[in-house]
């Protein structure tokens, strides 16, 4: 069981290095805007320029 | 807007059409299109200039997906709102200096707030603005604060442009003010995030160091690895108090340094205490160590106070936002000639010209036009008010008819509304803190568990043996966590809180729900409703026609053209007669009496029955009796003479909201004390007080925003006596500081975006209904909570006794403690089940 001596230190650093991986995240601003970027994510990257639209073929065709 | 009209389906305007009559959607928000300006010859029909507009933008561009991405994502639906403003003051130094940022490589950025953003498509839409506006490097949106981030090349393109674009798409923009300070606050937040994130590890991982400890405890564990968890313990607890949990200290010294005493200096005395003890208790080998409760007791306050820095958050929003809808630019005279500048460089004693349509940029004085003003956002009364040459105009008022000049008298925050705003602000910050409670009851908690761990230890020691007192000192330390207690609450709120929202009601803090609650039959409160927009749609209608009716077509005719809210009513009330209507000449508009017009039936005229007398002396009997029924009834009387005879009188009214009178008991049979807070004049008030059945005494007309905001202030000196809450509904600019200075504020659907940042409480919904669903909600999660903390006492209390009398083990103790965080928050979700489900 002497391991133990090993084993939680290096639990608690493993937890260390989640803590710091939040804090970094939270201090380059990841977590200022939860609002859009799950809703950006539902959206296309490219607007894909096939001829979805309604009628009335005034503006540029693909 | 004239219409080649054709009466297809004689359909009421816009969203009052009835259910089952065909609807023409409109092309661009899909709402339905009025049948007065249905295009029978086009394939695409616009409910509005605006959605004609942004269609026509985002189709010559290639961008029809925004219709299926919007389809896809969201059911709402809005007109654009743009209004084809014009931009040309973006370009000047002075506003660029102000509002944008220099980047590197000659880059500028700036925060835009855009009007009139709702929904995932929005997102879409106006982040591919670099494919609409060349030189537009980037843009992000963001939903919550519908604030873009705009970064543009000023070489390739100027802002005004850009602005202009995103006014075509429908959202019209103003530039978002005071951006360092959203910086600051933005950097604020991060870093209690961080603090508060630390802490729940600290926390998390300082509990199950506790478990093996108390396992030990029951099971035998050698001494070797008892010190080792120990002191682990020890040094998770001090980090946890050293960093995160450093705010109590420093808050308790500067408290305790000027002489005040907060909320902070118990809970530090009572962490310092538990950490000292424990301290001791580790380098002595003997008692226990604390500090697993503390770190959770340091996580749990910072919780609390992460969410009450978000409240305020909002709160500085709420007045930005406010701010930012004021007009950026105005036309000044300047040697001689008007030239549009930024609103900034005006200064009192400019000359400003304000066309029809537009908002004043700032307070002062007519000195040259006519025309008739809406005011009604920022003073409640229900009818434009017509000005003169020497007449008054406050910033923020709406010019209908005719080009004004005006002499500036004062700008920016010493105008009426940035004195508003200041109040708003007053008002927020004035508020109740919310998590007192919970940090008074977490600060005497743990004092009194640790006094009573220390009376048990003292106790067991000198009465039985060292081995006994340990056991019965543990088992009162794990069942005294305080998890239930400070858990409960804040959950069954949450809980609250969702169910509104599926409801529609937006609530920002769980303050509202306490203080909603808590009024019932017995223990009254009082609701403030105000009238225009709230109790009323806040929109004129024609509700009777007395008269020749075959003078419907001539009434459409004369008013087809004007912008007044009466002229609206009628054109959309008459619009099916539109194919008969007469041909007009010679249109002269007396502003704010009427208007006056030549036709084949000779000299016509329509307007208030006073300017009319003087040009049509012979009226019928019967319409004089209308038009007095109609003025007693708070009605506005409008006549229609043709020459020199009245031959019809119109009256026109707010309606009232359907399910107005309906709410306004059900609030009164709980408990609540309604009155009338209005901006409008006494009449109409009179009339809407009673046919809600209000008495006199209930109703005050002709207030301006201060005297709501005293009415509200006033009743909550009186109230505080008696704990009374005080409730203040309303839509307008002119109610904002009343809604931020009431215990809650409620700004109902269709209000004045500053009203709905003001108040606690926005309802999504059209009509009162939704505000007694949330009356009877709160005073359910009230006794839910209350149910809740007498478990959780009750739980404590017993468990304590028994586990100083020795009757509970320390394994007992751990199967207990979850059950017992476990029946409250059962509580909790089971006592809210019924409510929320329409």
């Amino acid at each position: 069981m002497s391991i133990l001596f090993l084993m939680v230190p290096a639990a608690l650093s493993l937890a260390a290095i989640a803590v710091a991986a939040f804090v970094w995240a939270a201090r380059s601003g990841q977590f200022d805007e939860v609002d859009t970027p799950p809703v950006r994510m539902l959206l296309d990257d490219e607007p894909t320029r096939k001829t979805a639209g309604p009628p009335t073929p005034s503006g540029d065709d693909p | 807007m004239t219409a080649t009209a054709t009466a297809k389906n004689p359909s009421p305007p816009a969203d009052a059409a009835p259910a089952g009559v065909a609807e023409t959607p409109c092309h661009h928000c899909g709402l339905p299109v009025p049948a007065a300006i249905i295009e029978p010859e086009s394939e695409a029909q616009f409910c509005c200039g605006g959605c004609r507009v942004a269609y026509d933008t985002i189709h010559g561009c290639g961008l029809d997906e925004y219709y299926a991405v919007r389809d896809r994502l969201s059911q709402d639906r809005l007109p654009a709102s743009g209004g084809g403003g014009r931009y040309a003051a973006y370009d000047a130094q002075v506003f660029l200096e102000k509002h944008a940022r220099r980047l590197p490589e000659g880059l500028t950025s700036i925060d835009l707030y855009l009007e009139g953003v709702h929904c995932a498509a929005c997102v879409w839409l106006v982040e591919r603005l670099p494919q609409l506006a060349p030189g537009v490097l980037d843009a992000r949106l963001s939903l919550a604060s519908s604030s873009a981030r705009i970064v543009w090349d000023p070489q390739q393109t100027p802002l005004s442009r850009i602005a202009a674009t995103l006014d075509r798409l429908g959202y019209a923009p103003h530039p978002a003010r005071s951006s360092s300070a959203g910086d600051a606050s933005a950097a604020r937040e991060r870093n209690q995030l961080t603090q508060m994130a630390v802490a729940g590890a600290l926390a998390g991982n300082n509990m199950l160091i506790a478990l093996a400890l108390y396992a030990g405890v029951f099971d035998g564990i050698e001494p070797r690895f008892a010190s080792l968890f120990r002191w682990i313990s020890m040094g998770l607890g001090w980090l946890s108090l050293l960093w995160p949990g450093r705010v109590f200290f420093r808050n308790a010294c500067s408290a305790l340094r000027a002489r005040t005493a907060n909320l902070d200096v118990p809970i530090a005395l009572a962490i310092g205490v538990g950490a000292l003890a424990g301290t001791a208790n580790v380098l002595l080998n003997r008692g226990d160590v604390y500090f697993d409760s503390l770190s959770v007791l340091v996580f749990l306050l910072l919780v609390g106070r992460f969410i009450q820095a978000r409240q305020q958050r909002w709160a500085g929003d709420a007045v930005n936002r406010m701010l930012s809808l004021t007009p950026t630019a105005c036309r000044v005279l300047r040697g001689g000639e008007f030239t549009e500048e930024p609103i900034e460089t005006l200064e009192p004693g400019d000359t400003v010209e304000v066309r029809p349509g537009e908002l004043m940029p700032a307070d002062g004085d007519v000195c040259s036009g006519a025309s008739s003003i809406d005011r009604s956002l920022l003073t409640g009364e229900s009818l434009p008010c017509a000005v003169a040459v020497g007449d008054a105009v406050v910033a923020g008022a709406q010019n209908l008819q005719a080009t004004l000049r005006v002499r500036v008298t004062a700008t920016g925050e010493s105008t009426r509304v940035g004195r508003l705003a200041r109040l708003v602000e007053q008002g927020l910050s004035d508020k109740p803190k919310l998590v007192q409670f919970t940090d008074r009851i977490a600060g005497w908690f743990i004092v009194v568990i640790i006094a009573a761990a220390g009376l048990n230890f003292a106790a067991w020691s000198a009465l039985a043996s060292v081995a006994a007192a340990i056991d019965s000192t543990v088992a009162l330390l794990i069942v005294a966590c305080p998890c239930a207690l400070g858990l409960a609450t804040p959950l069954t709120m949450a809980l609250a809180i969702g169910r509104a929202s599926r409801r529609g009601v937006l609530v920002k803090s769980a303050h509202v729900i306490e203080t909603l609650g808590g009024v019932a039959a017995g223990r009254p409160g009082r609701m403030f409703l105000d009238k225009t927009g709230t109790l009323t749609l806040g929109r004129l209608r024609v509700v009777d026609w007395c008269g020749d009716p075959g003078l419907q077509p001539l009434a459409f005719a004369i008013e087809a053209e004007s912008n007044h809210p009466i002229a609206k009513a009628i054109v959309a009330k008459y619009a099916d007669t539109a194919p008969q209507a007469p041909a007009i000449d010679d249109r002269a508009e007396a502003h704010g009496y009427g208007v006056a017009a030549e036709c084949d039936l000779g000299d016509v005229a329509l307007g208030s029955p006073r300017w009319l007398a003087e040009r049509c002396p012979s009226i019928p009997h019967h319409l004089l009796a209308a038009i007095e029924a109609a003025e007693k009834r708070g009605k506005t009387a409008v006549a229609v003479g043709v020459n020199r005879e009245i031959r019809a009188v119109l009256s026109l009214e707010d309606e009232l909201r359907s399910d107005a009178t309906a709410a306004n008991d059900a609030l009164r049979h709980t408990g609540w004390a309604t009155e009338v807070l209005s901006g409008d004049t006494a009449g109409p008030v009179r009339a809407v007080a009673q046919r809600l059945g209000l008495t006199p005494a209930a109703t005050r007309a002709s207030l301006s925003p201060e005297d709501k905001l005293r009415c509200v202030k006033g009743a909550k000196a009186d109230g505080d006596n008696q704990q009374r809450a005080v409730v203040m509904v309303g839509d307008g600019v002119n109610d904002a500081a009343a809604l931020a200075a009431a215990d809650v504020g409620i700004a109902v659907h269709g209000g004045a975006e500053a009203a709905l940042a003001a108040a606690d409480v926005f309802v999504s919904k059209p009509g009162l209904r939704p505000i007694v669903q949330l009356t009877s909600l709160a005073r359910r999660t009230v006794w839910v909570v209350r149910q809740n903390l007498a478990i959780s006492l009750a739980y404590n209390t017993l468990a304590v006794s028994l586990a100083a009398a020795g009757v509970v083990t320390p394994l007992v103790a751990a199967i207990l403690m979850p059950i017992s965080s476990a029946t409250v928050l059962a509580g909790a979700v089971y006592g809210l089940a019924g409510e929320g489900k329409n």
